[in-house]
């Protein structure tokens, strides 16, 4: 009787709170559609996805994936006519806007700077979603045995992961980017994989730690569930909050990482290309030729944003303490109809 | 606790070695010995490749060149240290480390301390005004700060920060007035929202920050400050003066005026010793134990001024007094430092470019103490900007985190309720518990600072650890490498240990279990 009192109490005290407006909608709703619709309210997150599906479309479709050809006109190898002394970008914005044929500008051989550009996102991007799906699967796998089943298991996997995380990634990083050698993305992005998802399997093992005491899962073991089908079918899904957003922060940390060591000529190095890559072969030239120079490291800035946003709207979502607070326009609207029903 | 520490440092040993032995095998096949001699045309090549092979002892198989190797570094333990040789260079690694621990220590040190100087001040206030205008700016800055390559912000810091300052510095002449307008509303935007308030006093602030930024950038340009820039006896008693109101303000509040004019008698007697220490540095040769030893008397005499006031809780005031006397004693230092700017840049080494952009310190520059000290502060300008940016916003968001967490706190709803002031509340009862979380997080940072240094050094020419690593990597020589990696790793369990150690005595609610 006195929780029946409690829970009304509660009730009664969040109704009159900040968060009035937000537990009235999403009354009677499942755990995923309330986590959705927060974050479809996220507007950085949103705008993020945003921009982050066009740069990818742009890039893919721009210089066109595998055999498929792309709609831009050049090709990020083939050299040709320079067309503004030194390359110089060729927009302007005189009459009307005009893109002219290299608006990127071109190199000293006259290669189009564009079609780089779009080639470099691109590999960018595909090594920025391998090393997170390596990280995911491997952090979520570690952390999972290791919470659930502690002792000795536990143990020998922090220790592995201690192992990471005494040396900076980097480091660890040039000698993996040195030892899958050479030009290729996914190589490295499953080489750079193996070593980010240490932070992920040590969260993932906090959370096991706490689910596997929780009355659920002793009632999956007594239904006789496996330990596989406990750990992957009934724990899993509450620990998935933290698993997506730490893995979307472990590929934002990816593309910058991935850039670094490009740059450092570890990573890919010509004529594979990637935006570090691009960096680290024009830095020389940033007095002469910027526009070499600014152009891809606007692009991994844009994406690393962009992954870091939806990572910020992702855990503002999945935190249930969290609370959205209604905008004062919201608040002010809700005073006046309050006055207008006591009138 | 000694158990502990001592069980901890045992297994975190233990894991460094494992690692040492891991990469040691895989650096075995990454490298390749042999580079530089691929393209060779030499017609005794294969005799070439046979003496490479003995030189690296590469006949070996690598785990036992491992042990060899671990062999040498203990050594270490008996005063006979052998990392091995970089055998391009023909140099002993344990020559090679000798300065570059050194550049790498002062260099993370300095970019440690201002980020959690900065970091912590500007997150603090971001969680205060939380959804405000001022919050929302800084949670975007840190995304985008967390969002740049750091190699990428290094290059344009050389083009903006070094090249295009020499020049300005040199001819001192301005294009138009549009930079400094947007620098002085920016200002004034800027501390109008750190500082809040009613619409009344946000126009004010930003009229007062907008015009002394104005003010403070038409001197500098007027009186032609960049060429020969000191701060003088005006100016450290005007900023001291300043530093001793602020010290007051964020301990104990302004209307405690006992405390307030002793911080200010601290400024004066900061300001009578000037001159006496200006003779002191002129006829006696200084170094760092010096001015450490003149930063403990200057503590000591805040102290017992403090003291000297009296009032009900007299170490409340000796306290704010020493963390003036110790801003006054570094605004006279670095006067002491600038004092030396003219015979610095005229120095045919420096040749009036005195913003370094390569190098720890530049060559053939021959000076007192002094000289050395703005030497080596010009070299440290950039890269630890550089170093500091990054961080910067790991310190800012988390500083920010765990104030809100600990502001919805009953103990705060508590300390509100008795009629605590604002002030109060936040610099007593709530920075000092979002400061415990801190402590984990600062040697996670270093680790992550250190990573830093790797690309900062390199593009800098800093020659630290970071860039003998690099270096090392591109020559294919192994003990260098293994040399970083040990140290590094030896550095990262130190802080880690620091730091379990100081959040246990810090948070009595953290047990150790032995």
């Amino acid at each position: 009787m006195s929780t029946n009192n409690d829970n009304q109490n509660a009730l009664a005290l969040d109704e009159v709170g900040d968060n009035a407006i937000e537990s009235k909608e999403t009354e009677g709703l499942s755990q995923g559609r309330i986590v959705l619709r927060k974050f479809l309210r996220h507007k950085g997150a949103m705008i993020s996805i945003i921009v982050l599906v066009l740069v990818a479309i742009f890039a893919f479709s721009a210089q066109g994936i595998g055999g498929l050809p792309g709609w831009w006109k050049f090709s990020h190898t083939a050299s040709g006519q320079v067309a503004n002394p030194g390359g110089a970008p060729t927009w302007s914005l005189s009459s009307i806007f005009s893109l002219g044929d290299h608006p990127f500008g071109q190199d000293e051989i006259g290669r189009d700077n564009f079609a780089r550009v779009m080639k470099g996102t691109q590999i960018s991007i595909m090594v920025m979603f391998i090393i997170g799906a390596v990280c995911l699967v491997i952090g979520t796998i570690v952390g999972a045995v290791a919470g659930y089943y502690r002792g000795w298991v536990d143990s020998i996997l922090m220790r592995i992961t201690d192992g990471f995380i005494i040396l900076p990634v980097i480091v660890v990083g040039s000698i993996l980017g040195v030892l899958v050698g050479g030009s290729s993305g996914p190589m490295l992005g499953l080489a750079l994989g193996c070593i980010l998802w240490v932070g992920l399997a040590r969260l993932v093992r906090g959370d096991f730690m706490s689910l596997r005491e929780r009355e659920f899962v002793d009632s999956a073991r007594v239904a006789g569930a496996s330990d596989f089908r406990i750990m992957f079918k009934h724990m899993l899904p509450n620990a998935m909050g933290v698993i997506i957003v730490n893995t979307t922060l472990i590929m934002s940390q990816a593309i910058v990482l991935e850039a670094s060591l490009s740059y450092l000529g570890f990573g890919i190095q010509p004529p594979g290309i990637s935006l570090g890559q691009l960096i680290s072969e024009y830095q020389t030239s940033f007095a002469t030729r910027p526009w070499l120079f600014w152009w891809p490291g606007l692009f991994i800035i844009i994406i690393a944003l962009c992954v870091n946003f939806i990572g910020d709207g992702l855990r503002d979502a999945f935190d249930p303490r969290m609370k959205t607070i209604p905008s004062w326009r919201k608040m002010k609207k809700a005073e006046r109809m309050a006055q207008k029903g006591a009138n | 606790m000694i158990r502990f520490i001592l069980r901890r440092l045992l297994s975190t040993v233990l894991v460094l070695l494992v690692v040492t032995f891991v990469l040691y095998l895989l650096l075995n096949v990454a490298l390749d010995f042999f580079w530089d001699l691929r393209s060779s045309t030499s017609p005794n090549i294969e005799a070439l490749y046979e003496s490479r092979r003995r030189l690296l002892d590469l006949d070996t198989p690598a785990v036992v060149r491992y042990f060899k190797w671990l062999a040498g570094v203990g050594g270490c333990a008996i005063g006979q240290c052998d990392f091995g040789i970089a055998w391009k260079s023909g140099q002993e690694v344990t020559d090679q480390l000798q300065g570059a621990i050194v550049n790498t220590i002062k260099l993370i040190t300095a970019s440690t301390i201002v980020a959690i100087i900065f970091g912590i001040a500007v997150g603090m206030i971001s969680a205060i005004r939380q959804y405000s205008g001022f919050d929302y700016f800084i949670t975007f800055v840190s995304f985008l700060l967390y969002s740049l390559p750091v190699f990428w912000v290094a290059v344009l810091l050389k083009q903006y920060g070094a090249i295009d300052i020499n020049n300005f510095i040199n001819d001192p002449t301005l294009d138009s007035w549009w930079p400094i307008i947007i620098g002085c509303v920016a200002m004034g935007l800027f501390w109008m929202g750190a500082l809040g308030g009613s619409a009344r006093r946000r126009i004010i602030t930003f009229a007062a920050a907008a015009l002394i930024t104005f003010g403070t950038v038409y001197y500098i340009l007027a009186s032609g400050w960049m060429q020969q820039p000191t701060i003088g006896l005006l100016g450290v008693v005007v900023i001291g003066a300043g530093a001793a109101v602020v010290m007051t303000f964020l301990s104990t509040g302004l209307k405690n005026r006992r405390v307030l004019y002793a911080s200010l008698t601290t400024v004066v007697i900061g300001a009578l010793l000037y001159w006496p220490l200006m003779n002191l540095f002129y006829y006696v040769g200084m170094n760092w134990l010096w001015m450490f030893g003149l930063l403990i008397v200057a503590i000591a005499i805040a102290i017992a001024v403090g003291l000297a006031f009296r009032g009900p809780d007299p170490w409340d005031t000796a306290r704010t007094t020493s963390f003036t006397a110790i801003i006054v004693a570094v605004l006279i230092f670095a006067d002491r430092v600038l004092q030396g700017w003219q015979d610095y840049s005229n120095d045919p080494a420096i040749n009036n470019r005195p913003i370094a952009t390569i190098g720890a310190s530049a060559p053939n520059i021959d000076g007192d103490f002094w000289i050395t000290n703005l030497d080596s502060f010009t070299h440290l300008l950039l890269p630890s900007i550089a170093l500091v940016l990054i961080s910067f916003a790991s310190y800012t968001r988390y500083t920010r985190g765990s104030m809100l967490e600990v502001m919805g706190q009953d103990y705060i709803r508590t300390a509100r309720a008795k009629g605590l002031n604002e002030r109060t509340v936040i610099m007593r009862h709530a920075l000092r518990n979002a400061l415990l979380p801190l402590a984990s997080i600062i040697p996670v940072d270093i680790i992550t600072m250190i990573g830093g240094a790797v690309i900062t050094e390199t593009i800098f020419g800093w020659n630290g650890m970071g860039k003998l690593f690099i270096d090392s990597m591109r020559q294919a020589e192994l003990d260098p490498v293994m040399a970083y990696i040990l140290i590094t790793g030896l550095l990262a369990i130190i802080a880690n240990l620091v730091a379990d150690f100081l959040y246990a005595v810090l948070d009595p609610r953290i047990r150790v279990n032995a």
